[in-house]
């Protein structure tokens, strides 16, 4: 009946009982809308099963970008007057924490699947052959910014130790606690860099000294910075955002 | 009258089985991408605003991200088989066309005032015509300026398209917003014509004979 009467009304809005079909339809969307709200904020992220799934999506995602992952295919690089000024300082601390790492002390680890593991001082990093590449740098919260980095090829240094190229990751552990990992793929593209110089000056702290991992084919937070040690293992490592849910592979 | 009323209407088939399944496999994908998506806007808005948190999805930018990047293959599955259904088996051609510009603005008119006529569900007048058109290309926009984001150096060439990265963050955000006004448009029209609501889940409507 009343879905009839609204089908007459419809011709003639001046009718009273539209009005109040209309309102009660309206409560019954606001109730419906009300429990949609519950699927936001943590709740329903939060239960098992679903989080199993989205877990679970993120590491088929992982398996879908390494499938789209070109190695020969460069990120676009940009002319000097492109360069973001000032170049964003971004970490998962604030500016006032930065580390300073002590340049005459400082030795690169290298552990895991790598033949030779001799600890390196920056003077023997600085004189690895170096390149230069202006590239945007991506943030996963979406803003990004082009800036200028020189070091050397990792591929270059990788083949130089003698690391199992074979392997399936590369992981950085960093002066600031901070770790992450990267598929040997990427380790291996030409545009990868172990950086020291920023803007052709030696990496001021803030962008990680004494260096930096490039990589202009992934996220920002797969550039690690003050890094300390590294290793070429065939676990999965990791890292800091990937651990709490970020997408391990997050390439560009 | 009752009964004579009863005699008079017949059920018509009006929407497709596969138009159903996908149109609410749709609808729930693109709650989910626009909730998380604007979870993830918020993390570094483009504009001077950002959405009220009460509306997102996720929680964090991790879990707006893992929703986001979950959805899409559903409405990449589900928007593809209604796609080529609507193409191959003639859907589009039979519901969305001839679509004159002028008897749209006729129709957007007329609903502006009220007055749009809704007596046969099985076919479409031109507004509706329009804007579910408008809803398919701003899906396929959202879609293609979606993937440059999410891989602005592997796709590049699409990117490039769209300026760039921070073309398609752009591109993103306007198809996005453009969507959600036909939609809320449309839920609206639903509400108007509360008899429209139960043809999606039966297919079937009255028509007077």
């Amino acid at each position: 009946m009343k879905r009839r009467g609204m089908e007459l009304s419809l011709a003639d809005h001046s009718a009273p009982q539209i009005h109040k079909i209309e309102r009660r339809l309206f409560l019954k969307q606001g109730l419906s809308l009300g429990a949609l709200a519950l699927l936001s904020g943590c709740a329903l992220t939060d239960d098992e099963n679903v989080q199993t799934v989205l877990t679970g999506m993120s590491r088929w995602n992982d398996g879908v970008q390494a499938w789209l992952f070109d190695p020969n295919k460069l990120a676009p690089e940009y002319p000097e007057s492109a360069i973001t000024k000032p170049f964003p300082f971004n970490a998962y601390y604030g500016e006032n924490e930065i580390r300073e790492v002590d340049a005459n002390s400082y030795k690169l680890e290298l552990s895991g699947l790598i033949r030779d593991t001799k600890p390196w001082t920056l003077p023997e990093l600085y004189a690895l052959p170096q390149t230069s590449q202006i590239t945007r740098h991506i943030c996963v919260e979406g803003w990004s910014a082009i800036g200028k980095w020189g070091g050397v090829r990792f591929s270059t240094f990788l083949e130089g130790i003698g690391a199992d190229l074979g392997a399936k990751y590369v992981g950085f552990k960093c002066a600031d606690d901070y770790y992450t990992s990267i598929d040997m793929a990427t380790a291996l593209h030409p545009q990868t860099l172990l950086t020291f110089k920023y803007a052709d000056q030696i990496l001021p702290p803030k962008y990680g000294f004494p260096m930096k991992l490039r990589v202009p084919t992934k996220l920002g937070f797969k550039n690690p910075k003050h890094i300390m040690a590294m290793f070429v293992t065939n676990t999965y490592p990791g890292g800091y955002w990937e651990d709490q849910g970020y997408n391990w592979f997050s390439g560009s | 009258m009752e009964a004579i009323r009863q005699d008079r209407t017949e059920w018509v088939k009006i929407h497709p089985l596969v138009v159903r399944i996908t149109h609410w496999i749709n609808a729930f994908a693109i709650l989910v991408m626009v909730a998380s998506g604007w979870r993830i806007y918020n993390a570094s808005p483009l504009f001077d605003f950002k959405i009220p948190n009460e509306l997102t999805l996720g929680g964090w930018l991790a879990g707006a991200l893992q929703w986001h990047f979950a959805a899409m293959w559903l409405l990449a599955a589900s928007g593809l088989v209604y796609l080529v259904y609507g193409i191959v088996s003639g859907h589009f051609r039979r519901k969305f066309f001839p679509i004159a510009p002028r008897a749209v603005l006729h129709d957007v008119l007329d609903a502006l005032r009220g007055k749009l006529a809704h007596e046969d569900l099985s076919v479409y007048n031109a507004a509706q015509r329009a804007a579910y058109l408008a809803v398919i290309v701003a899906l396929i926009v959202l879609v293609l300026s979606g993937l440059a984001i999410w891989q602005p150096v592997q796709l590049q060439e699409l990117a490039a398209l769209m300026d760039g990265y921070e073309g398609a963050r752009l591109v993103h955000f306007f198809a996005m917003a453009f969507m959600v006004l036909i939609v809320l448009v449309h839920i609206l029209m639903v509400i108007l014509v509360p008899r429209a609501f139960p043809t999606m889940i039966s297919g079937r409507a009255r028509r007077k004979s």
